[in-house]
C-alpha cells in the first residue's frame, strides 16, 4: 500500500461508526465514505452517485454482468445473448460462462488480433445480426497479461446505435492510464483498490445513473439499493486515497513507466531475439499498451521454470495464470491471440510499477539471458526424457555387464 | 546440496523435506501437478494434486522456510501413468501404477528438470535406504521400518536415477514416529490421513473407473474345466487372486469360496477356481532392470539365491532366479520359488532382494500354476 492510502487505512481501523448508522460516529463514518467516493468518481471521470463499492474487482463485474444480465432479460426475454471478448479476466469470464450454463444466456466470445485487440468488424456484425437479442456487451479496459488497451469508444459507439449496455472491467487501467467513465460510454465499469496501491477486499462498480441492475447479494441496500452489505469505512477511505494519489500526476507516472517499459523492451529484443512480445507491438506511449506491462513468450522452454529461476536470483515474474491449486495453465488470452499451447507455456509477464526504476531493469537484463538459457535446457514437461529409466533401458536392449563399475 | 524436495501434501514429504534442510541442504518444495483437472478439491480418498493437498504442501514449506513452486506434469503422468494403466489392464494384466509413476515421473521427468534447473537430487517422503558400495556405487535397500519400507516401489529405479535419489526417512523406525516428528516441527499435516489409493481414481472404484475408459462387453465365468458357470461384465476389469465382485450366486461343489485365476482378454473370460489354484511356483519375468549395478550372477548368467516379492506390502518368498537373453536381446528373468506363491497376475511387478538390498525387477509376464502345470507358457 501507498502512504497515503496506508495512513487513511489505519486512520480508520481505530475508528468506530457504521456510515449506515444515523448517531454521530456513524455520520462521520458516512462522511468519510462519501468524500473517499467522490475522490474515487473524479479519478474516474464520473459523477459521485454513479460509484457503488463492492468487495473488489470480482464483486463488481458479477454484479455488471449478471446485473445487467438479468435486468435486460428480465424486461425483454428475447434478450439472451452476451458479447465478451475472448481475453477477459476470469471474473468475467466465468461469469459470463456460469449465466450460460444456468441462466440460459447465449454467449458469443468475440475474437482478437494477434495484438489482442478486439476485432470490431466481428462485433459490429454480430450486433446488427440481431441487435434485439443482445443483452449486453462486456469488453474490457486493458488486459492484464498482455497489456492491450482496447478500443472502448468504439465499443459503445457501436453499441449505442441499438441501445445495448456495454461494461467493462478496468481494473488493470483504472489509475494506471487515464479513464474517463463518463467520456467512454460505458454503462458500468469495475475497479479495484489494491491494483492502485490501496487495500484488498475494496473495489467499486461505476454505474450510470439511468443504468437498470438487478442485485445479485440481497440485504440492507446500502449501495443504491444495487448493493447490499455494511461498508468498509477503512477499507473505503484508504481506496479513495490511493485513487487521489494514483491520479494526482497520471501522466507524469505514466510517461515515466512507458519509457522504463520500453526500455526494458528494447533490451530483451536485443538479448534474446527469439523471444517474441505479447500485445501491442507499437505501445503508443500508453495509449495502446499498459505503461508498466512486460510479456514476452520464450520459446523452447516452460514458464514456470523461468519464473523458478528468476526467483532464486531474486526478480519477481509471473507466468500469466494459475489454477487454484497454483497450476500454471496455458492462458487463454495468449490462446486466444493464436499462439499455441505450447508457445503460451513460455509465457513470462514483468510488471512494472511506481517502485521501478532503471536498476530493476538492469538487474533482470543482468540475469534474464543465461536464465533463459538454463529454462531452455530444461525444456518442456512433454517431451521425453533422456533420464535412464528401467523402460529405456529395457528399449535399448542393454545387456547386464554394460553398466561401468564404479561410475559417479 | 542443491535438493529438490518432491512435497505430495502428505506428512511423509513434508517430514523427509525437514531433514534435508536440516542437514544442511539448500532445499526448495516441489508439489508436482499431475491431474488433467487440477482445480478440485477432492474429499475422502487423498492423492495428488488437490487444492487441499498443494494448499498443505505450501504451508509445509513455509513452515520450513523454503521457497515452494507447483510444476505440471499432468501430460507427462496421463500419457506414461494413467494411460499405460488403462492399456495394461485392457489387455488382461495387473499394472502397479504407483511404480510406473517413481520410473517415468518422480524420477525421470521431474529429476530431469530438477537436474537441468541446477539441482543435484530430488528428495521424496519414501520409507527406503540409498547407500554406496565401497566403490561408491548406490544400492537400494529396505527402510528401517518393514513395515513401512517402500522399497518395492522403487525397485524400478536405475543406477542414474538412485545416483539423484534421497530419502531421508529410511532411518525411521516407524510412521508413528514421523508423525510426532511433524508435530515437534509445527507441521500442519501430522495428523494427515495415509494416502492408500491409486491417485487418478478419486472415489477409490478402480472397476467402476475402469469400466468407463476400456469397451466391456459380457462374457462368461468359467472354471479351470472351462464349464461356463456364471456372466461378467467386461473381463479386463477383473485381477488375479480376486475373490470379491464374481457374483457367481451359487457356491462351488466344495463351498468354499472361488477366485479369479486367470484373465482370457482375446477370448473376453474369466477363469475361476480354488484358492489352491492360485498357486505358482515359477514367474518368467520381461522388461529387467537392475536397481543400481546388477550382481555378478546376472552377467554370468548363474542361478542365484533371493527373495522374491510381487507386491508392495506383501510377503517376500525364497527363490532362485537366473537372466538369460533371449533373440531380441532382452534380458529374460526366471524366478523359481521355494514355497509357491498365490494371486501373481501378469503386468505385476516381481521385485527382488538379497537381505535388504533391492537387486531389480521384472515385469511378470507368464506363471506356472502347481496345479495347473499346462498354462505354464500359455499366459501372455
Amino acid at each position: 500500500m501507498t502512504g497515503p492510502a496506508l495512513a487513511a487505512f489505519t486512520e480508520h481501523l481505530s475508528r468506530s461508526g457504521n456510515p449506515s448508522s444515523l448517531h454521530g460516529s456513524g455520520r462521520r463514518a458516512r462522511m468519510v465514505v462519501e468524500e473517499s467516493r467522490e475522490k474515487i468518481a473524479s479519478a474516474g471521470g464520473a459523477h459521485l452517485s454513479e460509484v457503488i463499492f463492492t468487495s473488489g474487482g470480482t464483486e463488481a463485474d458479477n454484479l455488471a454482468v449478471k446485473g445487467l444480465y438479468w435486468a435486460r432479460h428480465g424486461a425483454n426475454s428475447r434478450r439472451k445473448r452476451i458479447l465478451c471478448s475472448s481475453i477477459e479476466h476470469h471474473a468475467v469470464q466465468d461469469t459470463v460462462e456460469w449465466l450460460v450454463a444456468h441462466e440460459g444466456a447465449e454467449v458469443t466470445w468475440l475474437p482478437v488480433d494477434s495484438e489482442g485487440l478486439v476485432d470490431l468488424e466481428v462485433l459490429e456484425r454480430d450486433i446488427t445480426a440481431d441487435p434485439e437479442t443482445v443483452a449486453l456487451i462486456t469488453v474490457m479496459w486493458a488486459n492484464n497479461e498482455i497489456g492491450t488497451v482496447q478500443p472502448i469508444d468504439d465499443v459503445t459507439r457501436l453499441a449505442r446505435r441499438h441501445g445495448i449496455p456495454v461494461h467493462s472491467d478496468a481494473v488493470q487501467a483504472f489509475g494506471s492510464i487515464p479513464v474517463d467513465f463518463a467520456g467512454s460510454g460505458l454503462n458500468t465499469m469495475a475497479v479495484s483498490a489494491h491494483k492502485i496501491g490501496g487495500p484488498v477486499g475494496v473495489g467499486a462498480l461505476f454505474v450510470g445513473r439511468s443504468v437498470s441492475l438487478t442485485p445479485v447479494q440481497h440485504g440492507g441496500g446500502q449501495e443504491r439499493d444495487i448493493r447490499s452489505g455494511t461498508l468498509d469505512t477503512a477499507g473505503i477511505a484508504s481506496f479513495g486515497a490511493a485513487a487521489e494519489a494514483a491520479t494526482s500526476d497520471l501522466p507524469g507516472e505514466a510517461g515515466r513507466l512507458a519509457a522504463l517499459r520500453d526500455e526494458l523492451i528494447g533490451a530483451i529484443q536485443r538479448a534474446i531475439p527469439e523471444a517474441s512480445l505479447s500485445g501491442p507491438e507499437d505501445p503508443g506511449g500508453y495509449s495502446r499498451r499498459l505503461p508498466g506491462n512486460v510479456h514476452f513468450t520464450f520459446p523452447g522452454c516452460e514458464g514456470d521454470s523461468l519464473l523458478f529461476l528468476l526467483d532464486m536470483a531474486g526478480v519477481e515474474s509471473s507466468t500469466g495464470s494459475a489454477c487454484t491449486a497454483g497450476v500454471p495453465r496455458p492462458s487463454h488470452v495468449l490462446l486466444a491471440m493464436g499462439l499455441t499451447e505450447t508457445q503460451a507455456r513460455g509465457a513470462q509477464r514483468f510488471s512494472l510499477g511506481h517502485t521501478s526504476t532503471v536498476s530493476d531493469v538492469e538487474a533482470l537484463m543482468a540475469v534474464l539471458p543465461e536464465t533463459y538459457a538454463s529454462a531452455r535446457k530444461a525444456g518442456m514437461a512433454g517431451h521425453t526424457s533422456s533420464i535412464q529409466t528401467a523402460a529405456t533401458i529395457s528399449r535399448s536392449g542393454n545387456t547386464p555387464g554394460t553398466q561401468r563399475q564404479g561410475e559417479r | 546440496m542443491k535438493v529438490l524436495a518432491a512435497m505430495s501434501g502428505g506428512v511423509d514429504s513434508a517430514v523427509a523435506a525437514a531433514r534435508a534442510v536440516d542437514a544442511g541442504h539448500d532445499v526448495v518444495g516441489v508439489h508436482l501437478a499431475l491431474s488433467r483437472m487440477p482445480g478440485t478439491l477432492r474429499t475422502g480418498s487423498r492423492g495428488c494434486c488437490t487444492i487441499e493437498d498443494s494448499s498443505d504442501a505450501w504451508r509445509a514449506c513455509e513452515k520450513l522456510g523454503i521457497p515452494y513452486y507447483v510444476w505440471d506434469f499432468s501430460e507427462r503422468f496421463k500419457e506414461d501413468v494413467v494411460d499405460d494403466f488403462i492399456a495394461e489392464y485392457a489387455a488382461g494384466r495387473t499394472p502397479n501404477p504407483c511404480m510406473r509413476c517413481n520410473e517415468r515421473i518422480k524420477f525421470a521427468a521431474l529429476l530431469e528438470k530438477a537436474l537441468a534447473l541446477g539441482f543435484d537430487a530430488v528428495c521424496t517422503g519414501h520409507y527406503a535406504k540409498v547407500i554406496e558400495d565401497k566403490d561408491g556405487n548406490p544400492e537400494l535397500h529396505r527402510a528401517a521400518d518393514w513395515a513401512k519400507d517402500q522399497s518395492y516401489v522403487l525397485g524400478v529405479l536405475t543406477h542414474e536415477q538412485l545416483r539423484h535419489s534421497m530419502f531421508p526417512l529410511a532411518e525411521t523406525p516407524s510412521k508413528a514416529e514421523v508423525r510426532a516428528e511433524a508435530e515437534r516441527r509445527g507441521l500442519s499435516v501430522a495428523k494427515k490421513p495415509d494416502s492408500h489409493d491409486i491417485c487418478f481414481i478419486p472415489d477409490g472404484d478402480t472397476r467402476g473407473w475402469l469400466e468407463e475408459r476400456i469397451e466391456m462387453t459380457d462374457g462368461d465365468i468359467v472354471d479351470a474345466e472351462g464349464v461356463a458357470i456364471g456372466r461378467h461384465r467386461g473381463a479386463n476389469a477383473f485381477t488375479v487372486g480376486q475373490r470379491k465382485g464374481l457374483q457367481l450366486g451359487r457356491p462351488a461343489a466344495d463351498g468354499k469360496p472361488r477366485f479369479v485365476l486367470e484373465i482370457r482378454p482375446k477370448e473376453n473370460k474369466v477363469v475361476v477356481g480354488p484358492e489352491r489354484m492360485l498357486a505358482v511356483d515359477r514367474m518368467k519375468g520381461i522388461k529387467v532392470s537392475w536397481c543400481g549395478n546388477p550382481i555378478d550372477e546376472v552377467a554370468s548368467g548363474t542361478e542365484f539365491d533371493c527373495m522374491a516379492q510381487v507386491r508392495a506390502h506383501g510377503d517376500p518368498v525364497q527363490a532362485r532366479a537366473s537372466v538369460s537373453i533371449d533373440d531380441d536381446g532382452q534380458q529374460l528373468l526366471v524366478v523359481d520359488l521355494i514355497e509357491p506363491m498365490r494371486g501373481v497376475a501378469p503386468g505385476q511387478t516381481v521385485v527382488l532382494y538379497q537381505g535388504t538390498r533391492v537387486l531389480g525387477q521384472a515385469t511378470l509376464d507368464s506363471a506356472r500354476s502347481t496345479e495347473r502345470p499346462e498354462l505354464a507358457e500359455s499366459l501372455s
